[in-house]
């Protein structure tokens, strides 16, 4: 890092054109992921980071053909992988801004153990999932994130299987920057996207997305203009946890639960709702409105920082350098006990 | 780095035998540094001059109950006056710390072998351990070797013991650097080597220091006044070699040097993603410790992840490697279809080992072959080479990087167990006659298209993220020729199909002619890949003495072969390939050149002993049918199973 007075180099300014690229795009008329997109490429325009440093790296899904409307360097890999494929990229080029474009298939079935692993790791990848709890791609099949008894094209009786809760796993795999939005609420995926890019370290987004062919309505109960007020809950740090078209309901603690109450009843006051914090070291906070599902935390759930994977990587490798010199080839090849014939 | 000059000791009064190769085999309990004493002679025997290979025999199990049959381990070389192609089929001298090892190993001992015995632990309890009714020393069991039996242990306490400093233990402990004595002394070895080895490995602790090295000394001076040595002292003479400077190398040794030698004459970064799997883990060891050449090494969550990681860092303008054994590449073969789609340097190392499923973990097969060139689904063509010494890890871990960046191609590097542990002599290379690898990333955006390709290489563009003007997007799915945007055309599927395979096809001229060794106007070829090398050089020589002719041409490009490889194996009347598999490069160059190949197999997760080679070659010269998998019993397992 230099101390001296450097030229500034001019932050380049890009308008949402920019980052569109000649791709027709061909999701289903409807789909959630076509607000996404816009409010991802209105985001990375406002970054003021040069464009050839973006890179896109997406599964296998309906979410992970996004790469290829973005004008940006973007890697359409296999199903599930994708954390891996994007941990390589930036090992190579710390530089590089990767995104990680991402479904509840992609990254919870196939791609949970990856997912785990990339976020425990705290690699600098900016991971966005998709969430529509279904497979889409494939045409209806039930997913990790599919509620108990969902009739789909291979479970004509029912799911069998009880959901994982994507905050709460992304929580558990010490993921240093976990937040969930949904994809009509575009200004504060814009706001989220910001703070994503602007995160040391793994982030962790869930983007409630409705697929409107497979699974249409299943976020109607939070995302609908009418009931949603009431529905969901806004995390803002430092904040109480106050919701209802009213601003009259709140969350607060009992014990080791969070329970809704309405503000005036029972002497209940604002003083009384647990406020929250983003930047708590321990998880517990945020683990706990993890549960909640009614209702449903929309935010940033947690916010802190960890020495990133790759920043210590490279620190080893110049502590190295430091320590015995710039590798000598001809040294290390003659390295060992030789003996010379004459 | 030390260079150590020593010379052959002097043993006034004692008349040596000289001969010119002996095989000597250390065997014991596996906590008992058998690897530790084979390696340490086997440096020593190096810097005297001889030729030599070795290979160590490991227990499956990292720890079993001490005394037991499964926790021998063992170690062998072989080291002459001319040249050693393999550890030897057999030893002539074998040394074993315990009863286990005496069981597990005597028969393979010829008659009127040598076995040095160490006596301590022959004593009721170890020799039930090991599965003995009557001690082997009283009840005449041995009367066809020559037996040498002395308590070691014993003898270096006595050695030792006016050391006040260090503990009984500790002293019962340097029994084998007494053992290193003896057998130092009885091929007359200098000891320069090993009391240099004592003195920086406990340069912390001087008193544990000074009682191995007397402990060293003390072994081959009691030989020198024992009677019982003089009727087994042997000379082997040092083997002309080319001039140069050598040190001895193990295979992954060597590979983890390739990669490195790669990623400096190409300026690229080396990117290692790897799981541990035996027996690559330690090309990951290896490479970890070398940070300081700007290596990253990731050990990744599992063998996808390890791939996966390599191609987003090849992606991104690093040299990819990855190195794991057959499991793993059974597992990677998904992502080497991406590699082979999107068409990034990769290099997959498969250091094999017995299969299927975990298999033989620690024992040596080469039975990857026909899962490197098809376990990628769909037409998926990637380039296959395999070097056929230790020494030669070197060079193809260095060409596989040179090809994979060359031609915008994934590579499968293939070694086995025996070469990534086995060890000999190596010419250490001049940095500067290596082939350059050039690198030219893509920068241009004016006419810049994804899949535009070399006309020479038809390699595509090495176009990495960071670079403005050149944003674009690969992937898995299918590609228009030239602009590499997604098609499902029909057409374009095909030539895709086609120019993939043709890429690859052209790969032959970087090939080698394929060179006939030996007799070229033998009635017989063998022909072989990896490490049947060896063994195959030596079961000519074998035929040489019998006054057999035979010819031999050993692969080491298996896909796409040398461009002459037809006309070689065409030129013979009869054509035999021994393999450590059920015949797969057999089945490969039927196949594809229409020859009646004479398939010679093996799958015991052993080398091939120069003496079923020459089997071979006496029945296929006297047009009888060969030795097929099954039909012969090999030592070591008629043991194990209480026979």
């Amino acid at each position: 890092m230099t101390t001296a007075i450097a030229q500034e180099v001019p932050k380049p300014k890009y308008t949402k054109a920019d980052f569109q690229s000649d791709q027709e795009v061909r999701w289903c008329p409807g789909c959630g992921d076509y607000a996404i997109l816009s409010a991802a490429q209105q985001a990375f325009a406002r970054l003021g980071v040069p464009r050839e440093k973006f890179v896109m790296v997406s599964g296998i899904g309906c979410s992970s053909r996004f790469p290829y409307y973005v004008n940006t360097y973007g890697f359409h890999t296999i199903h599930g992988r994708a954390p891996a494929v994007a941990t390589g990229v930036k090992m190579a080029n710390p530089e590089l801004q990767v995104w990680l474009i991402t479904g509840d298939g992609d990254a919870l079935s196939i791609g949970g153990n990856h997912l785990m692993h990339a976020l425990r790791r705290n690699v600098g990848l900016k991971i966005l999932l998709f969430n529509n709890r279904i497979y889409g791609l494939t045409k209806g099949q039930y997913s990790p994130t599919s509620e108990v008894g969902k009739v789909t094209k291979s479970t004509p009786y029912g799911s069998l299987d009880h959901p994982v809760n994507p905050i709460s796993l992304a929580l558990a795999a010490e993921a240093t920057f976990v937040a969930r939005t949904a994809d009509i609420y575009i200004k504060h995926l814009e706001d989220l996207l910001a703070r994503a890019a602007a995160h040391e370290g793994s982030v962790f987004i869930e983007i409630l997305q409705n697929c409107v062919i497979f699974n249409d309505g299943a976020f109607k109960d939070v995302t609908d203009r009418v009931m949603r007020d009431d529905r969901q809950v806004q995390l803002e740090h430092g904040k109480p946890l106050i919701f209802g078209k009213g601003r009259d309901k709140g969350l607060r603690l009992k014990g080791l639960d969070l329970e809704v109450v309405e503000m005036g009843k029972d002497g209940v006051t604002e003083k009384d709702l647990l406020v929250h914090d983003e930047h708590c070291e321990s998880q517990a906070l945020a683990y706990l409105l993890s549960r909640v599902e009614a209702p449903l935390p929309i935010g940033v759930f947690r916010d802190i920082n960890r020495p990133t994977f790759e920043r210590r990587a490279y620190h080893q490798i110049d502590d190295s350098k430091k320590k015995y010199g710039n590798g000598d080839l001809d040294r290390l090849l003659k390295g060992g006990e030789t003996w010379s014939v004459k | 780095m030390s260079t150590v000059e020593t010379q052959a000791p002097k043993t006034p009064g004692v008349s040596r035998k000289v001969v010119d190769r002996v095989t000597v085999r250390f065997a014991g309990d596996s906590g008992d540094g058998v690897q530790l004493t084979g390696s340490q002679f086997t440096t020593t025997t190096a810097i005297a001059g001889n030729d030599l290979a070795t290979v160590p025999d490991y227990p499956a199990e990292i720890r079993a109950p001490a005394g037991t049959l499964p926790g021998v381990s063992a170690y062998q070389i072989q080291f002459s006056s001319s040249e050693v192609h393999t550890a030897g089929d057999q030893p002539d001298v074998l040394v074993v710390f315990n009863p286990a090892a005496l069981r597990v190993h005597i028969n393979d001992l010829g008659p009127n072998g040598i076995v040095v015995i160490d006596t301590n632990q022959f004593d009721a309890g170890h020799l039930a351990k090991a599965g003995y009714e009557k001690n082997p020393l009283e009840d005449g069991s041995l009367n066809k070797y020559r037996v040498i039996k002395e308590n070691l242990t014993e003898k270096t306490l006595l050695a030792l013991k006016d050391l006040k400093d260090v503990s009984a233990k500790e002293k019962a402990r340097c029994k084998n650097f007494f053992a290193l004595g003896v057998a130092y002394w009885l091929f007359n070895r200098p000891l320069e080597t090993t009391l240099k080895y004592i003195s920086d490995k406990f340069k912390k602790d001087p008193d544990v220091c000074e009682a191995n090295r007397m402990a060293l000394k003390a072994g081959f001076s009691y030989c020198e006044m024992t009677d019982m040595f003089q009727a087994v002292a042997y000379e082997i003479p040092p083997a002309p070699t080319q001039p140069g400077l050598y040190r001895n190398i193990s295979g992954n040794q060597a590979l983890a040097m390739g990669l490195i030698a790669a990623s400096v004459k190409s300026g690229r970064t080396l990117f290692y993603g790897a799981y541990p799997i035996t027996p690559a883990s330690d090309i990951l060891h290896e490479l970890s410790k070398l940070k300081n050449f700007g290596v990253v090494t990731f050990q990744a969550e599992d063998e996808i992840a390890a791939l996966a990681a390599t191609i987003g860092a090849a992606y991104a303008g690093s040299l990819g490697v990855t190195g794991t054994s057959g499991p793993g590449i059974a597992l990677k073969a998904e992502a080497a279809g991406l590699a082979v789609m999107t068409e990034l340097p990769v290099v997959i190392i498969d250091v094999q080992r017995g299969g299927p499923s975990t298999g033989l973990p620690t024992k040596t097969e080469q039975a990857d072959l026909m899962q490197a060139l098809y376990s990628r689904h769909g037409e998926s063509p990637a380039v296959i080479i395999a070097p056929a010494t230790p020494g030669e890890n070197f060079d193809f871990a260095y060409e596989a990087c040179r090809l994979a960046i060359k031609y915008m191609v994934p590579v499968y590097m293939l070694s086995d167990g025996y070469l990534a542990n086995g060890a000999e002599p190596w010419k250490v290379p001049a940095t500067a006659d290596l082939k350059p690898i050039p690198v030219e990333f893509a920068s241009n955006p004016e006419n810049f298209l994804p899949y535009r390709r070399n006309p020479e290489t038809l390699a595509r563009p090495w176009a990495i993220p960071g670079t403005p003007g050149l944003e674009h997007r690969i992937g898995g799915i299918e590609k228009r020729e030239t602009v590499g945007t997604v098609s499902y055309e029909p057409d374009n599927h095909e030539r895709m199909v086609v120019i993939r395979a043709e890429k690859v096809a052209r790969i032959a001229k970087e090939a080698p002619p394929l060179k006939i060794e030996g007799d070229q106007d033998a009635e017989l070829l063998i022909v072989g890949w990896g490490s049947t090398y060896g063994a195959i050089r030596a079961g000519i020589e074998l035929a040489h003495q019998k006054g057999l002719k035979v010819a031999h041409a050993h692969i080491r490009y298996l896909n796409p072969f040398p461009a002459n490889t037809g006309e070689v194996i065409k030129k013979f009347k009869k054509v035999m390939c021994p393999e450590m598999n059920m015949g797969q490069l057999s089945l490969l160059l039927r196949g594809r050149f229409l020859v009646d190949i004479v398939p010679l197999n093996q799958v015991k997760g052993q080398p091939f002993k120069a003496r079923e080679i020459l089997a071979g070659i006496e029945a296929v010269l006297a047009g009888k049918p060969v030795v097929k998998p099954g039909q012969t019993k090999q030592g070591a397992e008629d043991v194990l199973e209480g026979g």
